[in-house]
């Protein structure tokens, strides 16, 4: 074979295979990862068993009973709140009016937090202030 | 100074636009005068945007609350290092960081080659003033640092975020910035060269000493921000694959392959257009992390920052990424390589491997950061990876790395001679066949995955040690010096050689470090009252007593609440004394109580960390404040009547106030209801401390400009020539 | 007074910047592209058979391969050195 035939039986052996690689990676993204919802939409069309990313803002009055904490999470402009039970420790930057993201599957009434899932953004300006 | 300040920005901005100009039009016109004069612009701009830099500086540092920046970052209560590192913890001062980095390198590099490439430069000169022209003209129009407190000047400002009250925290940025800054120049360079059709390895060999301190730079910020992470903050975790992180860690990733790829373009003259868009990708990759660290466009722990930086963001990176992919396509024919490979037997295909390992190492990261924006571009829904879903995709490509970042050094250029690949080969498996049996032995079994990366880095590790032995070796057979010495010369004469190794040696020790710590380690939230114990990972853990103290800033105010506990640890009969706590700081918020206010602003966490080669024992602590909460109430309460009354003095308010708190620690410390405790065992997570740190003392190795050579001699004989200029390796 | 520093600041700036439009003198010649990228070639030339030369000593390379690589990799270097000394010399000159 002439190598410029050589080169291109080259890049369509190194298409293919990139092509072959990017559909799998594009398949295992879909099926495994979970969709961000607002507690709006979660309310709406959670299914149980389903994982889905919960964004929003914690909502004043959570409780913690030992390592549980129950907590409702609302909006980020509104007031539709979801409960949230997270087992574990919270985040330092945890507090009512923060906003947090959790992955959560729906159990019952109550939407149940996998562990290690809660991350609480850091406040807007790094200001010591603002609840 | 507030108007001097932002008068040197719109200097800055006015500057790099004449520089601009002037540097294209010299180049065009072939007038090299209009040239210098480009490059004396990117000397001014350095200088103004000192200029600019230092008067925001020196307001942080005497606590001038006139400029709204200092009243909103700092107090006079902060500590004095703190102060001076806030300037940067604000979106506006950051940005005139990068600005100032970003001046202060490109005018290295001009000045360095000053008299050299002179049809790149120019070209190179003006994508420079126009990253700067970019920065200036947000730091003009969007985010000034030296807007104008509105209103009255305060006797105090807000304070310093207690988070980031950590020196790695405050080192952290600098350094991320460093390295972003710094990768623009060979990022400049590559599009000079490309403009001006100049696309020999020249560009190359003059951006090296950036290109690799950029690498270096970037490096230890993503250290150090993983650092802070384990041991500042309640979670016990070094990396999270939050998008900011990750856009922190693809410029690295590129940056490293393209340190490598160079190297054969030098050498050989290949791989030109890969090399090319390589440093053009890194460039594009340092302007995205620092535009994700400020725009929000990702849900990430990091989101701060106003959105209104991210269109204007999206534009430069979207110009760059076009003109990029413009210019290399239609200069084509000059990156057509001067050679081909000599055998597939060389260093120089793994040195290909290991550039597509790590380009796909990258996008695999970025597909996952940016898959939210995707998938909700494609079917109208976000949707996110977990970390786990990271690791699963990275780990295998790790491993790949690993694996030839120690086959890379066992092979020689060009063409090996296959007869000795067995003896080069032979060591580095035999190491790797017994850490595989002392791994077993230990119990490493049921974690493949990390048995497979400790016997990848065993090899690595037998693989450097057997070449620095035979270098040794070879150059005490040519210079007889003893062996200590030996090696200390080897390693001079070949600084880019070993310093590489070295990097090597130290990203396995880093692999085994984070295997270790992530395939073996034990976790468990546990509820604990004062004196009850647990027991994690063969340590068993008792909570032995509350602590409670008030602790007051330098001015006599009160600073913080610190709830904590002492633990004693034990194993195998020692015994140790760590200490967690929990720092509650006030909130300004005015409409807060003077006593609820500590427990509505921010918390720190304090982590007990007994930290150690084997194993790392980790504590946090979230103490439970709710039972203080009646105690709280009635303080605010006689707080607020005492107001009303008016019969309080600022004075006697604090004595009152402090008196308040004590009693609170007090009547923690006496009754302390149970605390919420993380522990966490990590086997080995110092490893990966320990092999950032060779991996940073090998970089300096091969960043170290080596002896000078042998200057010229003109004579008739070449050969002879040849002969002295090479100079002899060991 | 921040009018002032505003000014001097300014004022050097402009006079700095275009310093070298001013000027009478020439610019010096510096280094001719093509004289930079054989000094690069020559430079990794260097550096590619001082590579050879560890690479057999420290036993990657067999001394039939090594001598024929150092054979062959000398004499390109004697080519990039020959091209080089056939440019045009310049006025003043960069270092190596």
């Amino acid at each position: 074979m002439d190598p410029a035939r050589k080169r291109t039986v080259r890049l369509v052996v190194a298409l293919c295979a990139a092509v072959l690689l990017a559909g799998a990676l594009m398949y295992t993204s879909f099926s495994a990862s979970s969709e961000a919802r607002t507690p709006s939409q979660l309310l709406n069309t959670a299914q149980p068993g389903k994982t889905y990313q919960l964004t929003g803002k914690v909502v004043a009055g959570y409780e913690r009973k030992g390592t549980v904490t129950n907590f409702r999470v609302r909006d980020r402009a509104g007031n539709v709140s979801v409960p949230v039970r997270y087992e574990g420790v919270l985040p330092d930057p945890f507090r009512a009016g923060r906003e947090v993201i959790v992955d959560v599957r729906k159990d019952g009434d109550v939407f149940v937090g996998e562990k290690d899932s809660l991350v609480t953004k850091c406040p807007s300006k790094f200001t010591a202030d603002e609840t | 100074m507030l108007v001097a300040g932002k008068a040197c920005l719109i200097l800055a901005l006015g500057v790099c636009v004449y520089g601009i100009g002037a540097s294209l039009y010299g180049a065009r016109s072939g007038r090299r005068q209009w040239v210098a004069s480009g490059r004396r612009a990117v000397y001014a701009l350095a200088g103004v945007a000192v200029v600019a830099f230092v008067i925001l500086q020196a307001a942080f540092l005497r606590s001038d609350f006139s400029f709204a920046l200092v009243t909103t970052h700092s107090s006079t209560t902060t500590p004095a290092f703190y102060r001076a590192t806030a300037v940067w913890s604000s979106q506006e001062g950051s940005l005139l960081l990068w600005l100032t980095l970003l001046a202060l390198w490109s005018s290295l590099i001009l000045y360095f080659t000053r008299r050299r490439l002179r049809e790149i430069a120019p070209y190179a000169t003006a994508v420079l003033l126009g990253l700067g022209a970019f920065f200036a003209a947000l730091l003009v129009f969007l985010e000034s640092p030296f807007d104008q407190t509105i209103g009255p000047v305060p006797a105090e400002g807000v304070g310093l975020n207690p988070l980031l009250r950590h020196p790695s925290m405050m080192i952290h940025p600098p350094m991320l910035y460093s390295g972003y800054t710094l990768f623009a120049v060979p990022f400049a360079f590559a599009i000079g060269a490309l403009v001006a059709r100049r696309l020999n390895a020249d560009w190359i060999r003059h951006t090296r000493p950036f290109t690799l301190t950029a690498w270096f730079f970037l490096g230890v910020g993503i250290v150090l921000g993983a650092r802070w992470s384990y041991s500042e903050l309640g979670w016990g975790g070094y990396w999270a694959w939050d998008p900011v992180e990750n856009a922190s860690l693809m410029p690295w990733l590129t940056g490293t392959a393209f340190l490598h790829s160079a190297m054969i373009q030098e050498k050989r003259g290949m791989l030109k257009v890969w090399n090319v868009s390589l440093v053009l990708a890194t460039g594009v990759l340092a302007i995205l992390g620092t535009f994700l660290v400020r725009s929000g466009i990702l849900e990430s722990i990091h989101a701060f920052g106003a959105s209104t930086l991210g269109v204007p963001f999206l534009v430069l990176i979207a110009s760059m990424t076009a003109g990029s992919i413009y210019l290399v396509v239609s200069r084509a024919p000059q990156l057509r390589s001067e050679h081909r490979l000599d055998s597939l037997l060389s260093r120089e295909v793994v040195f290909l491997l290991n550039n597509l390992v790590l380009v796909l190492m990258c996008a695999v990261i970025w597909w996952g950061t940016f898959f939210p924006l995707i998938s909700e571009a494609l079917t109208g829904r976000r949707h996110s990876f977990g970390p786990s879903m990271f690791d699963s995709l990275t780990v295998p490509i790790a491993m790949a790395l690993v694996l030839l970042s120690g086959i890379g050094p066992l092979i020689a250029w060009r063409r090996a001679t296959a007869a000795n690949l067995r003896r080069n080969f032979r060591w580095p498996i035999l190491v790797a066949a017994a850490v595989f049996v002392v791994a077993l032995l230990l119990g490493a079994g049921d974690q493949p995955d990390a048995l497979i990366m400790f016997v990848l880095a065993g090899f690595v590790l037998g693989a450097v040690g057997q070449e620095l032995v035979r270098g040794v070796r070879a150059r005490r057979v040519m210079a007889r010096e003893p062996v200590p010495v030996a090696l200390v010369s080897l390693v001079r004469r070949n600084r880019r050689r070993y310093g590489g190794y070295l990097v090597h040696a130290g990203m396995a020790v880093v692999f085994v470090g984070i295997a270790a710590s992530s395939s073996f380690a034990h976790e468990q939230d546990v509820q604990l009252s004062a004196g009850q114990s647990a027991s994690i990972g063969g340590y068993t853990v008792r909570y032995a007593k509350p602590t409670a103290e008030l602790v007051a800033a330098r001015n006599g105010r009160l600073e913080r609440i610190d709830l904590g506990a002492d633990l004693r640890v034990t194993r195998g009969g020692e015994t140790t004394v760590l200490h967690t706590e929990r720092s509650f700081f006030p909130s300004a918020a005015p409409m807060l109580g003077p006593v609820s206010r500590f427990f509505e602003g921010e918390a720190t966490s304090e982590v007990a960390l007994d930290a150690g080669l084997r194993r790392d024992f980790w504590a946090s602590v979230a103490p439970d404040t709710r039972r203080l909460d009646a105690r709280v109430k009635e303080g605010d309460k006689v707080f607020s009547e005492a107001d009303k009354a008016g019969a309080l003095g600022p004075e006697d308010r604090d004595r009152l106030l402090a008196q308040a708190l004590q009693g609170l620690t007090a009547s923690y410390a006496s009754n302390p209801p149970a605390a919420t405790f993380r522990l966490l065992v990590s086997p080995m997570v110092t490893w990966i401390w320990l092999g950032a740190l060779i991996v940073f003392c090998g970089g300096l190795i091969a960043l170290w400009p080596s002896p000078r050579a042998v200057g010229r001699r003109v004579t008739a004989a070449y050969a002879a020539r040849v002969g002295r200029e090479a100079r002899v390796p060991v | 007074m921040d009018f002032l520093v505003i000014l001097v600041v300014l004022a050097l700036v402009v006079l700095f910047v275009s310093a070298p439009l001013r000027s009478r003198r020439s610019e010096e010649e510096g280094e001719s592209a093509d004289r930079g990228e054989l000094e690069a070639a020559r430079d990794a030339k260097y550096r590619e058979i001082r590579d050879a030369e560890l690479d057999y000593r420290t036993g990657k390379l067999s001394e039939a391969d090594w001598r024929g690589l150092d054979r062959g990799l000398r004499a390109e270097a004697v080519e990039i050195l020959r091209r080089l000394d056939e440019l045009p010399t310049s006025g003043v000159d960069g270092r190596s």
